[in-house]
């Protein structure tokens, strides 16, 4: 089984990082640009005995873990 | 007095901790490895800086589960001194015992300057030696000193006395100006509910004897010690 794991700045939360590219971005004539926000992508490989256990699973390692929930969200996929 | 001082794979801060305690102030000091289980026999723990399993996934996210990390929780619970320094705050606040987060500077730039403090309060055992409102010269250096918290927490840390160190002018004024990192309200340090968890982005143990270009971190120490 394979999970993917995004992780995003909750709104509200700065993102200087998100917004240097974006300014870059626009430099380079990409004036469409009207915002950009940076997170994280983690793919993982499991060994699941069904995907209910590895969703349940998989919560507890974005929650202890994989984001820091006081200023990240996350989403959990599942092949 | 005898200070615990933990590291974990990256601190590099570690040593100038053990310097500041066991040569400058004469106190007992031993380094405690993060795969260690028991923090019998210590006074006060310092959590060094350091880029602690190299910063991956976030600043002090995988140190907060190194094995000594359980003993640091259940020591500071029953209130033992615990100060964490630069990435050891960091570590404070993804183990919970402080609350919020530091996140990346405002700048995306490393720091690593002398900067002014104010110090907001002075009635913690960690800043008792200094006067409320002195102003200090401390250093920084971090890339993740961007001080975050939700609004309620903010409320809580501001009505409660909980901010200890607020970024300043070198007479003591807060001005955004003045603010390194991009820290809310110009936050540099501030302690847990029950006063004995202190998380500091400036470095006092750096600058305890002149030699080494400043004695105002002393104060930390001067206050831990008596």
């Amino acid at each position: 089984m394979k999970a993917k794991v995004y992780i995003t700045l909750k709104k509200g939360v700065l993102d200087p990082q998100g917004k240097a590219v974006a300014n870059a971005l626009e430099s380079m004539g990409y004036n469409e640009v009207k915002g950009l926000r940076i997170g994280k992508f983690i793919e993982i490989e499991l060994d699941s005995a069904s995907k209910k256990d590895a969703e349940k699973r998989l919560k507890e390692m974005c929650e202890k873990l994989l984001a820091n929930t006081v200023v990240e969200d996350y989403r959990v996929e599942i092949e | 007095m005898k200070f615990g001082i933990v590291v974990f794979p990256g601190s590099n801060c570690d040593h100038d901790c053990y310097h500041a305690a066991r040569h400058v102030f004469n106190q007992e000091a031993e380094y405690v490895w993060h795969k260690e289980t028991s923090l019998k026999g210590f006074d006060c723990i310092i959590l060094p800086g350091g880029f602690s399993y190299g910063d991956y996934l976030r600043t002090g996210a995988i140190a907060r589960f190194s094995p000594i990390m359980n003993e640091v929780v259940s020591y500071a619970k029953k209130g033992g001194l615990v100060m964490g320094i630069c990435n050891g705050f960091q570590i404070l606040a993804e183990a919970g015992l402080l609350p919020g987060v530091l996140m990346r500077n405002k700048s995306l730039k490393f720091i690593c300057k002398n900067i002014h403090l104010r110090v907001e309060n002075n009635r913690t055992l960690f800043t008792k030696a200094y006067q409320k409102n002195q102003a200090l010269t401390i250093p920084i250096a971090h890339a993740d000193g961007n001080y975050f918290a939700d609004a309620d927490t903010i409320k809580k840390l501001e009505d409660n006395d909980r901010i200890v160190f607020r970024y300043s002018t070198a007479d003591g004024k807060i001005t955004d100006d003045v603010n390194p990192n991009g820290s809310v309200n110009n936050i540099a340090g501030i302690i847990n509910e029950s006063g004995n968890v202190f998380g500091t982005m400036p470095h006092p143990e750096r600058v305890v004897e002149s030699i080494l270009g400043g004695e105002d971190g002393r104060g930390v120490f001067d206050s831990i010690t008596n």
